[in-house]
């Protein structure tokens, strides 16, 4: 039978206006760092895409300042409706340019515009609109009495959901009445800087939202500053727990979503294709590049060769290449020092003794990419069930019963997310019960949505973002002993 | 002449046991004026290893059990402490040195304290859960879970109505506990312990070590099976609390600071009405994604 290839079918990247060179944005105005600028480049072709400022500790100051200045004069004096006008603004503003939005993701992060255009810039304009209807009602949402904002929140956000991680943090803040100081992460600066000028489109009062590019430097600068309240942070474990060290015994307080290392567990009884499904999504959406990515695939033993063959056929229809195009399914690894850590890790789980299989598919000459990998063999002791690889590799164990699948699921430091396939509802509520993870997806996975709580278990960090739950961490209230 | 009393020994209350510290140390307790009450044991570092071990054995049971069951044994608690309040409004006039009536006003407080979160154990599930509208064909709910075993420093002040408002909510959604009494005033708590062995605690559910926090904390703050630490008990110590929460950072455990009043740590007013704020601290929320589909 003759095999159909796909014509490219490549998104305009006319959409986007990059300017050579981006500022700080402090005050609502854009303005030059102290620091030494950076390049922020495509992953996909290692182009240069601008030329970013660096944010010094007396740059992050003048933020903190003006963030500060906001909250006093403008920010808390708003009542709840007005500050939800705002965020419904800028949610309409966010639908508006998303496509914009979209190529400037898949540009410099380097993911499948399919993904940036479906999930991260849909979700994160949900996320404003639905934080927007909060903030007027604060007092309804059993918070406990008299919910008040902190002040001045630092955020730091990670590089593999930009724009989406940047919702989930300032639409709660914004919302509960906090003003901010955002750190993007350094190789993907790009959507947060174009958010900026959303701000500005807004009218957002300035000082509200600012935003300062850099790398752990600067993050560091805002997690040490005095005059910060509270710090958010999305990243990895080892960031988590210098941050938690640096505000121990201050009057910070702090939200920390972490690494992962989740397991997939699938049942005999699993419906065995939608399965197959759940597991790619699970482990090669966004490149793996998720933390609560289902990394460590865990399948009943009387169903392991077939699941196996499954899904190792279905793996080879997946494309992997230009980002732009909208029938990839795999982008680019994020950056070299990324694919390096994937190389590395990959490595080991074959010193270790772990099979590796991958689908030896044909990849771009430059930017930096991997090819979705499978290891069978995996026992709890390598290294690739236990650290978190971030990247498209999937570690696969195997087990007999429920109570083994729950003894392995749960032996990681981490308990951030936990998949389940099975059609037996009784057995799903039960494995539900017994995972120490902070979201469950049964017969479905990698799932987000602006009302559901996200957060972990244990050390993968602790608070929650979303839903009501999320609002918690951006207030004091006034309950006593 | 008069009988010659019967004096007991005062032991640690681990695993639901009464054990010696295995350091073989004990220490001189004395009453608000001073004079001699007792020689409670001086728990040791492997004290508060094996209590963790014992907290750790218990959780998933008394988490496991229903919150019907969980109220029931919480309420079992303050009855039990109702027919002992003779000894317990003595223990905390004199560790404490309040008059008779104040006394027996926070011995009242404290079982009323037991009665308030026994009600809560089949509550705060509604309460704080629910489920999500997310936009798609899925069924989401959100739930809180224990979050395993906490270590709580006890208020130092507060012999037993501030221990009680620090353990009941700890205990209540299913989490076990390790606990360091008050240094100088643990007569109450080893009582308590005895109410407790004797309403249906499961053993292991709270485990109660006398003995010097500064000596114990920094071993719990930093050990490993722990998911939890109330700092509470550092008020009123020379403790230094910021290297608590530092070596609580380790396995990132679950901090509930001390209450600061103007850059100090205070103790806080147990006479106010509690509120949710504490069991929430001790606390996961779990969220569970299903499809829906014909």
């Amino acid at each position: 039978m003759t095999k159909f290839e796909y014509a490219p079918a490549p998104e305009s990247g006319a959409v986007v206006d990059l300017k050579p060179s981006y500022g700080l944005f402090i005050n609502g105005q854009f303005v030059d760092g102290t620091g030494t600028s950076f390049k922020t480049i495509s992953p996909a072709t290692e182009e240069v895409l601008a030329e970013v400022a660096e944010a010094s500790a007396a740059d992050v100051d003048a933020a903190v300042k003006a963030a500060r200045a906001a909250y006093t004069r403008v920010w808390s004096k708003l009542s709840g409706a007005d500050r939800g006008k705002y965020l419904f603004r800028i949610a309409r503003i966010l639908q508006e340019r998303a496509r914009e939005f979209a190529v400037l993701e898949t540009l410099d992060n380097g993911k499948p515009i399919k993904e940036s255009r479906d999930v991260d810039v849909p979700i994160a304009a949900a996320h404003f609109f639905y934080h927007a209807g909060w903030a007027d009602k604060l007092d309804y949402a059993s918070l406990g009495p008299n919910p008040r904002p902190h002040g001045v929140v630092g955020q730091i956000i990670p590089w593999n959901f930009p724009m989406l991680m940047l919702a989930w943090k300032i639409a709660p803040a914004l919302a509960t009445g906090n003003t901010v100081v955002l750190k993007p992460a350094e190789t993907t600066p790009l959507t947060a800087l174009l958010f900026a000028e959303v701000c500005q489109q807004a009218d957002l009062p300035p000082g509200v939202v600012n935003i300062v590019t850099g790398a752990g430097v600067t993050g560091q600068a805002i997690v040490d500053h005095h005059s910060i309240d509270k710090i958010a942070f999305t990243g990895s474990t080892g960031v988590g727990k210098a941050i938690a060290r640096a505000i121990a015994g201050t009057p910070k307080k702090a939200t920390l979503e972490l690494g992962g290392k989740a397991a997939n567990i699938i049942f005999d009884d699993a419906p065995i294709d939608q399965a197959v499904e759940g597991i790619i999504n699970g482990i090669f959406f966004n490149q793996g590049h998720v933390c609560c990515a289902g990394s460590r695939l865990l399948v009943q033993e009387s169903i392991a060769d077939e699941v196996d063959r499954r899904l190792k056929r279905r793996l080879q229809t997946l494309r992997v290449g230009d980002p732009l195009d909208k029938n990839t399914d795999v982008g680019a690894i994020n950056s070299r020092a990324q694919l390096d850590r994937i190389t590395s890790l990959v490595a080991a789980g074959e010193a270790e003794g772990a099979e590796r299989w991958d689908t030896g598919c044909p990849l771009p000459e430059k930017g930096f990419w991997f090819r979705p990998t499978v290891f069978t063999g995996v026992s709890q002791t390598h290294r690739i069930a236990q650290e978190e690889i971030f990247g498209p590799v999937v570690s696969v164990l195997t087990f007999r019963t429920p109570s083994e699948a729950v003894a392995k699921a749960n032996n990681t430091p981490y308990g951030l997310s936990a998949g389940i396939w099975t059609e037996k509802g009784s057995r799903i509520l039960w494995m539900a019960d017994q995972m120490r993870a902070g979201v469950v997806w049964a017969n479905t996975f990698n799932k987000f949505d602006p009302t559901s709580p996200f957060g972990g278990y244990k050390e993968s960090g602790y608070g929650r973002e979303g839903g009501r739950h999320g609002l918690a961490a951006y207030v004091t209230t006034g309950e006593g002993a | 002449m008069s009988r010659v009393e019967v004096k007991k020994t005062y032991k640690l209350y681990v695993g639901g046991a009464f054990p010696r510290s295995e350091s073989g140390r004990s220490y001189e307790v004395t009453d608000s004026k001073g004079r001699f009450l007792a020689n409670a044991a001086l728990g040791s570092r492997k004290d508060a290893r094996d209590a963790v071990v014992a907290a750790r054995k218990a959780q998933a049971g008394w988490a496991g059990a229903t919150a019907y069951n969980r109220g029931q044994v919480l309420y079992r608690v303050a009855e039990v402490m109702e027919s002992r309040k003779a000894q317990f409004v003595e223990e905390v006039r004199a560790a404490e040195g309040l008059n008779p009536t104040r006394a027996a006003a926070a011995v009242d407080a404290a079982i009323d304290r037991w009665v308030w979160y026994a009600g809560w154990s089949d509550k705060f599930t509604q309460v704080l859960g629910g489920l999500n509208p997310v936009a798609g064909p899925y069924f989401n709910i959100s739930a809180p879970e224990p979050t395993g075993v906490v270590a709580v420093l006890a208020p130092q002040s507060s012999s037993l109505l501030g221990l009680v408002s620090v353990v009941a909510p700890v205990i209540v959604s299913g989490n076990t506990a390790v606990v360091v009494t008050s240094f100088n005033r643990p007569i109450p708590a080893i009582t308590l312990a005895e109410a407790l062995a004797t309403s249906d605690v499961p053993g292991g559910v709270v485990n109660l070590v006398t003995g010097n926090p500064a000596e114990m904390a920094p071993w719990l703050a930093s050990h490993r099976d722990v998911n939890a630490i109330d700092l509470t008990g550092v008020a009123d110590t020379d403790i230094a609390w910021a290297e608590l929460e530092r070596a609580a950072a380790n396995n990132l455990k679950r901090v509930r600071r001390p209450l600061i009043v103007d850059g100090s740590a205070v103790e806080p007013d147990w006479t106010l009405s509690p509120g949710l704020n504490r069991i929430e601290s001790y606390l996961e929320t779990k969220t569970v994604w299903h499809p829906k589909g014909k």
